[in-house]
């Protein structure tokens, strides 16, 4: 009982801190620098992992699918496949799951030790808001990042499974691209995978700067919170990936 | 300090935007439906089938277009489909006959046009007057089997 | 007797169980300066949060400057903390900026002045505490001494009418310990400043403190000039004061005494 009222405060916290957020955001486009400042450090450090990971992930996808596909003599539709898997499911979700190791353990974490070192009291005593100037262009900066990430995974990933599906496993070249075009939805596939994209982003973005902003700010609060952060967006994440599809695709 | 910063993020969002070009370009059927000019065509149909919006229209099995709306007539009973066809191929006669196809054994059902021979166009907002079902398997087993034993 | 900027009225604050502040009553005269001492943990901290708006009291009232605190809007809050500043443990330097820009960053929020202004302000400042050449570096390069007088520069950087220290003291070594006790003196009497600080380092304290007030267990247990409290009789202060083991703060963590507890072992 004690634990279900203490989980709902925290809910209702975070909620409110989203919504100072939320509130926050317009000014931002008077000082972009913040944001991209922080797109710097959110967006262009998680760009290698993704880089790689989603490589990896397309190669792997399309030695994994030729085999089954081939079984059935339709190693031609290697491309759709490999395509549709990245563009409706791995590309969001994958590149979320990295994202939220990568960028949202470290918002986390620079949040929290700011707090702890009294940076963010020191701003209030400056009569700056840290909402504003601290939290506010993190939180943008996570949620613009997120959907280029995940682009950017199926694209790589797409290209992976090209070198592997053509170049090593002997797919036609053409087959494979004809095979995505005529299959792969534009809106029903690709437009869905952005969506999906966007909600992944503002969840872990949302996650992290509020695990940062409300942790106990001592090296060890700093360091749980951190975990937290992980743990919860990669669930929420997960979770929600289940709800989009059933909407999505019913 | 601040210029390199910008940079990365410039490079940073420059790939993703083009991989979202990517994305909607290259590996999807985007590119093939935005060209510029189209123009709309009705057929009546009994029985779909499988038939969904942005199915494929085909003509002798090239891509001309794609099934815009799909709606039930409830005074004749009939389906509704209007499609989109590609202006570059506005030359079809006015008793093409549309039909239902499945592109392969399981594949995903299109409209197939079939030009006939009047001298008369078909025009925006025109409708097919002839046009043949989709094939539905269960039908098809049914009336098999039927013709089957009364042979027997 | 000069009037009293700050009033606090029967301040009642509490975390969790733990009773902070049972009633305290407190005057803060206006240009002198004012050491709030007492053991660790009684909430010394937590009465500057209180005074600058950060915490919320759960009875009284903090007055300042004729306005009550936590009854002000947001927007009067800001405009009240403008002429506040405050001088945190650990410096509390933003780590992304340079010293420089550290202080030029209240100035580049609340002013409209040009950069060339701005490069002189700070410099300023920045001389006053004796490390403008120091300008370029950044926090993680300074050590804490320095760190804690870039933060005095930025506390001063927009002319406030008070200034809070807390913990100026702790964990400096001698040198750097007499440069900031010479500061907060110099500062407080070269720009008619109000200063709060608050410490338990008594040697320091009391060498440049005008008016001495002791916070024990809630509540202020003494409170005076600093030659009253000097030559106070009062067991509290004498304990305090003269840093004896056992007193009105027992040595002994309350509860069971180790006879009872010895007893239940050999049960």
């Amino acid at each position: 009982m004690k634990a279900l009222t203490q989980m709902l405060t925290r809910l209702g916290r975070g909620s409110l801190f989203l919504i100072k957020i939320l509130a926050g955001i317009p000014q931002l486009f008077l000082r972009f620098r913040l944001v991209v400042q922080q797109l710097h450090s959110v967006g262009v450090q998680t760009l290698m992992i993704t880089l790689v990971a989603g490589l990896f992930v397309g190669m792997v996808l399309a030695l994994q699918l030729y085999y089954t596909l081939s079984t059935f003599g339709a190693e031609d539709t290697l491309g759709m496949v490999v395509d549709l898997a990245l563009v409706r499911e791995l590309g969001p979700v994958v590149a979320a799951l990295l994202f939220a190791g990568r960028a949202g353990s470290a918002l986390t974490a620079e949040i929290g030790l700011m707090k702890a070192t009294e940076q963010l009291s020191g701003l209030e005593m400056m009569a700056v808001d840290p909402v504003n100037r601290i939290i506010a262009p993190r939180f943008l900066a996570g949620f613009i990042s997120m959907p280029l990430l995940a682009a950017i995974f199926s694209a790589v990933g797409i290209l992976g499974g090209y070198s592997v599906g053509v170049d090593l496993l002997g797919v036609d070249s053409g087959a494979f691209w004809s095979q995505i075009q005529d299959k792969v939805d534009f809106y029903d596939d690709v437009l869905n995978g952005v969506i999906k994209s966007f909600v992944f982003g503002f969840i872990v973005s949302w996650i992290a700067v509020f695990e940062g902003y409300d942790c106990i700010p001592t090296s060890e609060g700093v360091s749980r919170a951190t975990t937290r952060t992980v743990v919860h967006s990669s669930l929420a994440v997960l979770g929600m990936d289940f709800v989009l599809t059933a909407i999505m695709y019913q | 300090m601040f210029r390199s910063i910008e940079l990365s993020v410039g490079l940073f969002v420059g790939i993703g935007l083009a991989a979202l070009f990517m994305l909607a370009m290259q590996a999807s059927n985007l590119s093939s439906f935005t060209s510029a000019g189209h123009y709309q065509v009705n057929a009546r149909f009994d029985n779909i089938g499988g038939l969904k919006v942005r199915s494929a229209v085909k003509v002798s099995g090239v891509k001309i277009g794609q099934v815009t709306t799909i709606d039930y007539d409830s005074e004749t009973f009939e389906a509704v489909v209007s499609m989109q066809i590609d202006e570059k191929f506005s030359k079809f006669p006015r008793d093409t006959i549309a039909s239902i196809f499945t592109s392969g054994l399981l594949g995903e059902q299109y409209i197939g046009l079939e030009p006939g021979g009047d001298e008369k166009l078909l025009a925006h907002q025109s409708e097919i007057r002839h046009t043949q079902s989709a094939m539905v398997l269960e039908q098809l087993i049914g009336q098999f089997l039927f013709s089957k034993s009364k042979d027997e | 007797m000069t009037q009293a900027l700050i009033q606090i009225r029967n301040l009642h604050f509490s975390r969790g169980q733990n009773k902070i502040f049972d009633g305290i009553d407190m005057d803060i005269s206006a240009g002198r300066i004012t050491a709030i001492m007492g053991p660790s943990g009684t909430g010394k901290t937590t009465l500057l949060k209180m005074i600058g708006g950060q915490l919320h009291p759960e009875a009284g009232e903090v007055i300042v400057d004729g306005q009550n605190v936590h009854r002000l809007k947001r927007s009067e809050l800001y405009q009240l903390r403008k002429k506040m500043g405050m001088l945190f443990q650990s410096g509390a330097l933003l780590t992304d900026l340079t010293v420089f820009e550290n202080i030029a960053y209240p100035l580049r929020e609340h002013t409209n002045l040009s950069e060339s202004m701005i490069y002189s302000m700070v410099l300023i400042k920045l001389q006053a505490v004796g490390l403008s050449a120091a300008h370029t570096l950044m926090p993680a390069e300074l050590s804490g001494g320095m760190a804690r007088r870039v933060a005095l520069a930025r506390a001063l950087a927009l002319d406030p009418m008070m200034i809070m220290y807390d913990e100026p003291f702790t964990g400096q070594d001698p040198i750097s310990l007499g440069v900031l006790v010479k500061l907060i003196q110099e500062t407080n009497s070269a720009l008619k400043l109000t200063s709060i600080m608050v410490s338990h380092d008594v040697n320091e304290t009391m060498s440049i403190a005008d008016d001495v007030k002791i916070i024990s267990q809630g509540k202020v247990v003494a409170a005076g000039t600093r030659q009253e409290i000097e030559q106070s009789d009062s067991a509290w202060v004498r304990q305090f004061i003269d840093g004896q083991a056992d007193g009105p703060v027992p040595f002994h963590y309350p509860g069971e005494t180790i006879e009872q507890q010895l007893m239940k072992v050999t049960k």
